[in-house]
């Protein structure tokens, strides 16, 4: 464990805060850009993981064990949600055979 | 703390009750166990509240006032749904124990102490929404419905959580109390990882909460969703999500409000431009309403402008009058939508000739919605101004009196096709519950209109 603690250290904090930034914006811009249901999810998951790492890395340098069990309550929900995200997009898919979400744009105002 | 116990296992008893094939008995327990769980937060009133469960929960009086709002309403609402979900599926008991699962996690909302709660109270209460927004799998605007709520909902829960990670890496802690020392320890030498995190919670509470420029998904949302679960989402969930923006602002951001104040007026002026603006141009009642919720939420954000102890206060008695003036607007809309099978404004000519009950509990709603004097809503938006006035800005005042005339307009089309316009029409037929539930709700919009004192002074 001091091992694993100390190879995290290695790195300096900046460089963990850099990496999932720029991960979180792939995943941000992902999101807004992509027009395909299943990729968006992939998109917000390339989110959680950026927060996830991040979570880590601050936990380890500060100590503090409370920033790991976050990330565990982050996986749990976050698979929750794509279960609930897989099932809606079953069921838009059984209704249109598609997954592209330009076809959704029959609400406007 | 026994409300949330009492919800989460009337939840599971729905679920038994569902699979014994007890549906007659659903709503009446559903109805009971609500009220349980009212008296038992009540109850909860005046103690001395200390953070519980490893100073992961508070359940002070802000916790119980807003967990008392969002209880009752769930109530009204409940007890419209009496033949609502049956005509969707034959999984009535599901729909119930989702409602009541995501006022669980309501209830986390309104009285979190630690960041980690509020992330959950999100989760548990978005992930039901998201199910429920859905549950007619035939109909194509509900699907659509389902599938924006989840992608936005998703998308700005990353947001959340990267600005909770944010916080945590600058102070160190999840928790609202340790974060509120960590900046007044040294208020100049905040961390700018600090700043960016409050930026990004800010969105993604905006988001939540639908307000403008955020709203985009808010009235798609609203208008494919069922009637009864967009009433559920536009007076309970906003209600629990502003909670939740006030209780995090309050707690832990007030000493550096030079920063997130700006942030918040442009958040306002544009919710009660976007949002009123634009309901002016609706011919639907149901999609009027929704983008008249967004301007509502711009008018609860003057609450953050001047914190001090009476913010909490106004927020509450806005909620409380705009959840149950809804709830009589979408009672109405469901009347109207089953049996006309059409919710324009035309379709309204002439219903207080044949049903002055539901046209005269509709026109005490609308009145209430516009802030008309005598009613509820105008207490909710007096207490607003008065907390912009506190902290002088002035111009921003004068800019949403002019935007509550525009609400005046668009709030009076309704009223005016009720009773100016003529036309032939069947009598609608009004169940006794949802005799008791509009007559309930005017008769509580006036009476707060009347005596403010009842709930102005309360938390």
């Amino acid at each position: 464990m001091e091992t694993i603690t100390q190879s995290i250290q290695g790195v300096p904090l900046n460089h963990y805060i850099l990496l999932s930034s720029i991960i979180f914006t792939i995943g941000t811009i992902g999101v807004l850009i992509r027009r395909n249901a299943i990729i968006i999810l992939m998109s917000v998951e390339l989110m959680l993981n950026a927060v996830n790492l991040l979570l880590a890395a601050f936990s380890v340098y500060r100590g503090d064990a409370s920033g790991q069990v976050f990330v565990f309550f982050i996986m749990a929900l976050a698979a929750a949600e794509v279960a609930i995200g897989l099932a809606i997009l079953t069921m838009i898919y059984r209704n249109t055979n598609s997954t592209d979400i330009n076809i959704l744009n029959r609400l406007k105002w | 703390m026994s409300a949330l116990i009492t919800i989460t296992v009337l939840a599971l008893i729905l679920l038994y009750l569902g699979l014994f094939k007890a549906s007659k008995a659903l709503l009446p327990v559903a109805l009971i166990g609500l009220v349980v769980a009212l008296v038992l937060s009540l109850m909860e009133w005046g103690a001395n509240a200390e953070p519980i469960f490893s100073r992961m929960m508070l359940y002070d009086h802000f916790a119980v006032a807003f967990s008392g709002i969002t209880i009752f309403s769930t109530i009204l609402i409940l007890a419209l749904s009496k033949d609502y979900f049956e005509r969707i599926s034959s999984n009535v008991a599901e729909y119930y124990a989702l409602i009541l699962f995501s006022l669980a996690g309501i209830i986390l909302m309104v009285s979190y102490h630690n960041l980690s709660m509020l992330f959950i109270g999100i989760e548990i209460m978005s992930i039901c929404m998201y199910i429920l927004a859905g549950i007619k799998k035939k109909d194509f605007a509900s699907n659509e419905a389902a599938l924006k709520y989840f992608l936005m909902g998703a998308f700005s829960t990353g947001i959340l959580l990267f600005g909770i990670t944010l916080i945590y890496g600058a102070s160190g802690s999840f928790d609202l109390e340790m974060i509120k020392q960590y900046i007044l320890n040294d208020p100049a030498g905040v961390s700018p990882l600090l700043y960016t995190g409050i930026t990004l919670l800010i969105i993604a509470l905006a988001f939540k909460v639908g307000a403008a420029p955020f709203h985009f998904w808010a009235p798609d949302v609203y208008e494919g969703s069922p009637s009864l679960i967009t009433a559920y989402m536009s007076t309970v969930v906003k209600t629990a999500g502003f909670a939740a923006f006030l209780r995090l602002i309050m707690f832990s951001f007030a000493p550096i409000q030079d920063f997130w104040v700006p942030i918040i007026i442009t958040l306002a002026v544009l919710s009660l431009l976007i949002g009123n603006v634009t309901a002016v141009y609706q011919q639907h009642f149901k999609r009027m309403l929704a983008y008249s919720s967004i301007s509502h939420v711009g008018y609860m954000l003057f609450s953050l402008l001047a914190l001090n102890g009476s913010s909490d206060n106004a927020v509450f008695v806005y909620a409380a009058a705009y959840s149950v003036a809804s709830i009589i607007a979408f009672g109405v809309l469901i009347l109207m939508q089953k049996q006309v099978g059409n919710d324009s404004f035309d379709s309204f000519n002439g219903l207080a000739k044949k049903n002055p009950f539901l046209a005269l509990t509709l026109t005490i709603a609308m009145l209430s919605l516009a802030g008309i004097p005598l009613t509820a809503g105008f207490i909710g938006k007096f207490m607003m101004f008065s907390r912009a006035l506190a902290s002088y800005h002035v111009v921003l005042v004068v800019f949403a009196v002019l935007n509550a005339i525009v609400g005046i307009f668009y709030y009076f089309r309704v009223i005016v096709a009720m009773y100016f316009k003529q036309e032939d029409r069947k009598e609608l037929s009004v169940p006794v519950f949802f005799k008791f539930v509009l007559g309930l709700s005017a008769l509580v919009t006036i009476v707060l209109g009347v005596y403010p004192d009842f709930i102005a002074g309360l938390i």
